[in-house]
């Protein structure tokens, strides 16, 4: 799975950063960080509850 | 064993509820009943994007109700009573919708000024269709907009205001904005923000009447001052759609009360802004209108009626609330609880640089974590909360970070 982050639409509520923190970071830039956009399977879970949690549905995911 | 699941409330809390019922493998009937005639959508961008004409109400379609659940929609339709001996729900028409587990989301209405004449041109914002007539008398660019209240629905609402280039008076019966739920100096910040976006911020003021005979023309507050106007937008907080519920024999008071699983009486749970549960974490029963907790319930409490059906152990909800307003250029995210009667102290940043973060501390410990323009810090610090840290500890651990 790929991560896809809108950036028009990302307004770093940082809700992703808690849910999976090895994937999402905002730093003190105030700017979210895919840390990884092919995260392991192990992570999908976590990130798909990621993606339904951001509040501006900013996330999704492509399958590759 | 549960053939048919009723949902009657088709927001978040209730959307999220019947998606969760399809992903935990509950492949039974689900009539989902709303009132509002609307595809399903979500409510944080009416204040925001959707008012503000640049979303479309299309975009805040919510993703469960694109999704193929196979779900039967009554949508249209109002809930007019609950039968629990013979598990039916009463609609408008006289209508008998039986379940064998109910998820209630019914949430809460709008309040309107207490005794103003129904004038054209008053509105609240509660529902889209709330939020399209709004947006259709700001379109015709009014002389001045008058909100009523600066909590956070109104705050919203007059920066998108200010953001459409509309003159704005803000009327709050507190000394500052938000001064019961973030205290006196966060309150301070954010009356100064208000007043630099150029909104006319009156304060420890109240409305005593509406001027107009068909349509609003201005409004009179109780320090004689008479602000004309062709619109105004009532924000002062909501109510809990409890109504259809009375006689049902559930515990009703100030919501619907549940058990530390969401559980309100056999096959019967309840999720979202009408539910009123008990925190461990808090010692006492809390009632919430926060986007995020309102989804956790929707899954927690489709979890609880399959507990049942699956056997399985309930799970205690008992989540850390989380709460954002976005305004101007500033985030205001909370995580936990705060009030004015708390102890405040802010951690990193300042008030004044409106960039900070500030823990809320209550009984010895940390409540609530308070951030304005610092996401980051907000998401490390809410922990504190989750753990109940010991205040000392929580001031220490967070100036730690800054």
């Amino acid at each position: 799975m790929r991560v896809v982050v809108d950036y028009d639409l990302c307004e770093s509520n940082a809700i992703c950063m808690g849910i999976v923190p090895e994937v999402f970071e905002v730093r003190d830039d105030d700017f979210l960080y895919v840390l990884n956009e092919t995260p392991p399977d192990e992570l999908r879970a976590k990130v798909e509850e990621a993606m339904n949690r951001c509040p501006k549905q900013a996330i999704s995911l492509a399958e590759e | 064993m549960i053939g048919s699941v009723v949902i009657v409330g088709a927001s978040i809390a209730g959307m999220h509820a019947a998606h969760t019922l399809r992903t935990e493998g509950y492949d039974g009937d689900i009539t989902v009943v709303d009132a509002d005639a609307n595809t399903p959508y979500d409510r944080p961008p009416l204040s925001k994007q959707v008012l503000a004409g640049t979303w479309d109400a299309e975009r805040i379609t919510l993703p469960a109700a694109k999704a193929d659940l196979g779900l039967r929609y009554l949508l249209g339709r109002r809930a007019m009573g609950l039968d629990m001996a013979d598990r039916f729900v009463r609609l408008d028409g006289g209508e008998h919708i039986g379940y064998d587990g109910l998820v209630i989301a019914t949430g809460a209405a709008a309040r309107w000024l207490p005794g103003a004449p129904m004038l054209e041109g008053v509105h609240v914002l509660r529902n889209l269709d709330d939020c399209l007539g709004l947006r259709a008398e700001l379109d015709d660019r009014p002389s001045r907009v008058v909100v009523v209240g600066a909590g956070f629905i109104g705050a919203e609402v007059a920066a998108t205001c200010r953001g459409l280039g509309l003159e704005v008076t803000m009327i709050e019966g507190a000394d500052v904005p938000l001064e019961r739920a973030l205290g006196s100096d966060v309150g301070g910040v954010m009356a100064e923000i208000h007043r630099e976006e150029g909104v006319d911020l009156r304060l420890g003021v109240g409305v005593v009447g509406l001027d107009g005979s068909h349509r609003v023309e201005a409004v009179r507050l109780d320090d004689g001052s008479v602000i004309e106007a062709e619109v105004v937008v009532v924000g002062i907080g909501v109510t809990p759609n409890t109504g259809w519920l009375e006689g049902s024999g559930l515990e009703i008071d100030n919501g619907v009360v549940v058990d530390d699983t969401l559980c309100a009486a056999p096959g019967v749970v309840v999720a979202g802004d009408i539910a009123r549960w008990p925190s461990t974490r808090y010692g006492e029963l809390l009632r919430v209108e926060h986007w995020e907790t309102a989804i956790q319930m929707g899954e927690a409490a489709a979890r609880r009626l399959l507990a049942d059906h699956h056997g399985r152990e309930p799970a205690t909800f008992d989540p850390v609330p989380w709460f954002w307003s976005d305004q101007y250029d500033r985030k205001i995210q909370l995580a936990g609880r705060s009030s004015a009667d708390d102890d405040l102290e802010v951690v990193i940043g300042s008030l004044d640089e409106r960039r900070f973060v500030a823990l809320y501390g209550r009984a010895g410990r940390v409540a609530g974590v308070l951030g304005m323009n610092r996401p980051r810090h907000v998401m490390q610090l809410r922990p504190l909360v989750e753990e109940r840290v010991a205040w000392a500890e929580g001031l220490a651990t967070a100036r730690g970070l800054a």
